[in-house]
């Protein structure tokens, strides 16, 4: 059942709207009743091939050796691909937009570091002989130590997962090993609270398990190019990465998707496309690889495992005066958008409650399992679960009502908030009186008479004198602890609070000009001369070798 | 690989194809008939995406191979409307909002198609019954379970 | 054994968009000679509904009925770049740039329409409904169709515009996390009602009651696909996933759906939702997207509502009958708190 609760903030909406704010039918609904919505590997291609992965079965190996050759000899088998054949075979995916270093490999080639890590790309007349010969591949394993815990794998002297961050953990800034948010001084709070509480909870990874397996179907275009059918939920994301790792112009690869059977944010890593579109370039022919159901399970990227501990300062009145929390994301053996999702989650602390000290303290770090990805909620989910069970433990702690301590330390409009911007365009409060409402859970009148729009800003809008430290400096982990310096408070107040970029009025264009004359051409010379020789494409120069790679001197074959 | 014929109906119209021997039905509907309707979700028949009936009876798919379908009469979505007309499940699935990403939605259909064939009158517990097997990761189920009641309703009410 | 009824609630807000902004989301909206719009986009559907958000934000913009208006998406060829539907951006992001485009179309549309009828662009008004006429006087009319066709055909104006959104790049400071990390947050409240049996450990929710404040409803039927789906897959998240039931111990993971569980259509609850509307100034007509924060607040609430059952916390995810039975077990049984319900 929903209702509309239209009498709140009506004065801050026009309703007066034509198509806006109906339930009219969606434009693909009849489509998904009658089957003839078309996914990514609903299309149907002449001489199509199969593209299965060699797996690796060890969380943490060397790779001593790898045979192939029974597989490319195994029935139906038109390709076998290795690391070598993969142009660019380290890439991140968020070097797209300049964040992070290149640490993950398309296959590996001397080492895994995770179970499921891909190592060999089999493509066969079919999926069941496919997989057959990927059971022929040989590959011999020097099995290594592993560390699986956040806190263990932090620790110095730890197994390292992955090389290109030696700490097993992101570099954030080029100076830290961890995000931080400082705002106040939590410290000398916890010291004038009346109550102070530290607790641990811990988030286990979680699939996204679509009904829909990641997948791709990659051909050769009519015009030189590639048309890839693709699940991405970032379709250019996705385009470029695929570029990148291929070492091709972007505009030699036409994506086609935007139909997606549930996503979630488990189909954002581009796990498929750059493998079928190699496989595509190679064979000259189709290729599809998507994952089983077994393979999206198990090695498919998961939503990352979290552990926040949250200590918080709090006054017998119920005022909530420190919080400090410290975040660990189990980014599993590579970055992916790990990286990402704790700067987020640091961005959401210390949650919707104006807190005037608080102190955050988040790490992205490696361990040997499966790499982890962003899902619905990505870097709040975790913390809004232990922020919210935490406050549970507050009221009880105090004696005050749960819903009335939510009321009672909500931000509102004004007010500032711990990443250093003003509150504005709150509702916290109203959706708990409202919620609280529904159920009949009873309500002072001081909490229904509270409101976002009161009680915000003044003092509380102040940025306080703040503790800050240069701890945990990369590569120095005896830093961790190191001297808290005092910086004094914004002796200024702030400037006027700016509102978000507005969507731009309509511009009339301006007056339509007929187009510029074009030029005139040199007359051509009487005889009629030969025409030119076809310029030979210029051979790229050899790459520096990565993880073993050659030359990727096959695809300029190829394109003669 | 040796291949062998088989004949059946694919929504009402004869069909003959020749399948491996461990070819699933749904392989064969999909790339060897180029009926995409039906899905691969598991291929280990625990999501139900690719249920189609078979003789007026849910199956699926995935687990189904093709050489047992010789003579038998083969039903997917793509059949489920009556030419330009929709099925009253298909017509009560949009009304109801009952479908989001639509992955699920063909085996979801025929799975209601076989409930209502053999049971027009389902209560609630019967319909949640009849789609047990078919998982939705995008609706939570309540506006699918909505629609199905709601068609077996307004057929029972074009009957009357 | 008994079976303890427990109320447990949670509030969150959540951010709308990608974290620190640089997302860009672009448009193109263009007429075909019969005044019927084409929006190209590259936008990812993933069934959170984007094509028909854009759809209805544009004929809302544009001022022609939503059955003149289809989206087209995605083609990399023919699509602008979008960054991608994730964060809850597609709304907030790709409904501003279809703003931005359908605006510029429609500029056009009124110039093309004001040369017809001989009046000024800024005096004329669409009626939803296929045609364009003067404010206050109905019967100086011209339909879109009309306008559309002698745009194009005898004054050579191109029926069609670009649009861009884009909320700058913030910086992050390395000492105090100082950022703008987006420019509008949702916000919910959600009250779980469930039963716990002390003998099997298992989690019956029965109900769930929410609050959720989204900015403004643009199609309130797919608001409440979200919402009920969102809270759905919120029980199941705290209930009953994982691939590592040992975390960090990596061993006894599911590998399929037979192992790795999920709510079916017998295990759901009724979800009763009151929606709530505080525009965001820089929301398409105010918009902020549901479709993450939907899931968020059930996991908190029914750690909370099994406190209240029966006394114990759990503060791992998920939450199985197996943790509660070891904790009940370590309490000496069930402490049923304050009754609420």
């Amino acid at each position: 059942m929903l209702e509309f609760r239209k009498d709140l903030f009506a004065d801050e909406r026009d309703d007066n709207l034509n198509v806006i704010g109906k339930g009219e039918q969606r434009q693909d609904m009849l489509g998904h009743v009658t089957g003839r919505t078309r996914f990514f590997d609903d299309h149907g291609f002449d001489g199509l091939l199969h593209l299965k992965v060699v797996r690796s079965p060890h969380h943490h190996a060397r790779i001593r050796s790898i045979d192939v050759s029974a597989a490319e000899r195994a029935p139906g088998v038109k390709r076998v691909i290795r690391g070598q054949d993969v142009p660019l075979n380290k890439n991140t995916l968020l070097s797209l937009i300049g964040f992070g270093k290149d640490d993950e490999p398309t296959l590996a080639v001397d080492k895994v570091r995770y179970k499921g890590e891909p190592i060999v790309a089999v493509i066969a007349d079919s999926e069941a002989e496919a997989m057959a010969a990927t059971k022929l591949v040989r590959v011999s394993y020097d099995p290594l130590p592993t560390v699986f815990d956040v806190q263990e794998a932090l620790k110095p002297g730890a197994v390292v997962v992955n090389e290109t961050y030696p700490g097993n953990y992101f570099e954030y800034h080029d100076k830290y090993d961890h995000q931080k948010l400082r705002f106040g001084d939590v410290e000398a709070a916890f010291r004038t609270a009346d109550h102070l509480l530290e607790e641990r909870y811990q988030m286990s990874p979680i699939e996204h398990a679509s009904t829909e397996t990641n997948g791709t179907i990659a051909a050769p275009d009519t015009n030189n190019r590639y048309v890839v059918h693709s699940c991405a939920q970032g379709l250019f994301f996705s385009l470029d990465t695929t570029a990148k790792i291929l070492k091709l112009e972007s505009n030699r690869l036409h994506f086609i998707g935007g139909t997606v059977g549930g996503g979630f944010g488990g189909k954002v890593d581009s796990l498929t496309e750059p493998l079928a579109v190699l496989g595509a370039i190679l064979t000259g022919r189709p290729v599809r690889y998507v994952l089983g159901r077994e393979e999206e399970m198990q090695f498919a990227s998961p939503r990352g495992a979290e552990r926040h501990v949250i200590k918080d300062g709090m006054m017998r009145d119920g005022r909530i005066v420190a919080r400090q929390i410290t975040s660990y994301f189990d980014a599993g053996a590579y970055t992916r958008l790990s990286s990402y999702g704790v700067v987020k989650c640091v961005a959401h602390m210390p949650g919707p409650y104006t807190i005037p000290n608080v102190r955050g303290d988040a790490y992205c770090v490696f361990t040997n399992r499966v790499p982890a990805t962003a899902m619905r909620g990505f870097g709040v989910t975790g913390l809004d679960f232990s922020i919210e069970v935490q406050m549970d433990k507050l009221a009880h702690l105090v004696g005050i009502d749960p819903m009335e301590f939510r009321i009672l330390n909500a931000y509102r409009d004004g007010d500032m908030k711990a990443h250093r911007r003003v509150a504005h365009n709150a509702a916290l409060i109203e959706c708990v009186q409202v919620a609280a409402q529904k159920v009949n859970w009873p309500l002072s009148e001081t909490a229904r008479r509270a409101s976002s729009l009161s009680g915000g800003g003044g003092a509380r809008a102040a940025i306080p004198p703040t503790v800050t430290d240069e701890s945990g400096r990369i590569g120095r982990p005896e830093t961790r602890q190191a001297p808290p310096q005092l910086t004094p408070g914004a002796a200024a107040p702030l400037p006027a609070y700016q509102p978000p970029q507005a969507v731009p009025v309509y511009q009339p264009p301006p007056a339509h000009q007929p187009a510029a004359p074009l030029p005139n051409y040199p007359s051509q010379p009487a005889a009629a001369a030969p025409l030119p020789a076809p310029t030979p494409p210029v051979p790229t120069p050899p790459a520096a070798p990565q993880h073993g790679a050659a030359r990727f001197s096959s695809v300029f074959t190829r394109r003669r | 690989m040796a291949r062998m014929p088989v004949q059946f109906r694919l929504n009402g119209t004869d069909r003959a194809v020749f399948v491996e021997s461990a070819e699933t039905l749904l392989a064969t509907i999909r790339r060897g008939l180029g009926d995409f309707a039906p899905k691969f979700g598991c291929g280990q028949g625990a999501c139900g995406v690719c249920t189609v009936l078979v003789d007026g009876e849910p199956q699926l798919g995935c687990l189904t191979l093709s050489v047992t379908c010789e003579g038998r009469s083969i039903e997917t979505v793509s059949g489920l409307a009556d030419g330009p007309t929709l099925h009253p499940l298909q017509a009560a699935f949009m009304e109801h909002f009952a479908a989001q990403c639509g992955f699920c939605t063909p085996g979801m259909l025929m799975a209601a198609k076989a409930l209502l064939d053999h049971n027009p009158n389902p209560t609630r517990v019967e319909v949640v019954e009849a789609i047990a097997g078919n998982i939705c990761r995008c609706t939570g189920y309540e506006p699918i379970i909505n629609a199905i009641l709601a068609a077996a309703q307004q057929r029972g009410a074009r009957r009357a | 054994m008994a079976r303890h009824h427990g109320r447990g609630m949670a509030s969150i807000n959540y951010p709308i968009g990608m974290n620190l902004g640089g997302d860009p989301s672009q448009a193109l909206v263009h007429a075909n000679p019969d005044g019927k719009f084409t929006v190209a986009l590259s936008a990812i559907d993933l069934g959170q509904g984007m094509k028909q958000v854009s759809r209805q934000i544009a004929a809302e913009t544009l001022g022609v009925p939503i059955e003149d208006v289809y989206v087209d998406t995605a083609d990399s060829d023919t699509g602008p770049h979008d960054m991608g539907s994730f964060a809850s951006r597609g709304t907030h992001r790709v409904g501003n740039a279809v703003i931005v485009a359908a605006r510029e179309a429609r500029g056009v549309l009124l110039e093309a329409a004001a040369e017809e009828l001989e009046v000024n662009a800024d005096d004329l008004v669409t009626d939803g409904k296929g045609n364009i006429h003067v404010r206050g006087a109905a019967s100086k009319s011209i339909t879109v169709k009309a306008a559309s066709q002698a745009a194009q055909f005898k004054q050579g104006k191109t029926i069609s515009g670009r649009g861009i959104f884009l909320i700058p790049l913030s910086n992050v400071n390395p000492e105090t996390g100082e950022m703008s990390p987006v420019t509008a947050y949702a916000h919910a409240c959600l009250v779980v009602d469930l039963e716990v049996c002390d003998e099997t450990g298992d989690v019956k929710v029965n109900k769930l009651t929410s609050a959720y404040e989204l900015g403004r409803a643009l199609n309130p039927k797919m608001v409440e696909q979200q919402l009920v789906g969102g809270a759905w897959m919120g029980m199941s998240h705290a209930l009953y996933e994982t691939p590592e039931p040992y975390y960090p111990n990596p061993e006894h993971g599911g590998r399929d759906y037979n192992e790795y569980l999920m709510p079916g259509p017998g295990d759901i609850a009724p979800h009763d939702i009151a929606v709530l509307e505080r525009p965001a100034p820089d929301g398409p007509f105010g918009a902020k997207g549901p479709g993450e924060m939907c899931a968020n607040p059930v996991l908190p609430a029914v750690a909370n509502a099994i406190f209240n059952a029966i006394g114990v916390r759990i503060d791992t995810l998920p939450i199985t009958p197996e943790k509660i039975l070891r904790a009940l077990k370590a309490q000496g049984g069930a402490r049923p708190q304050v009754r609420r319900a």
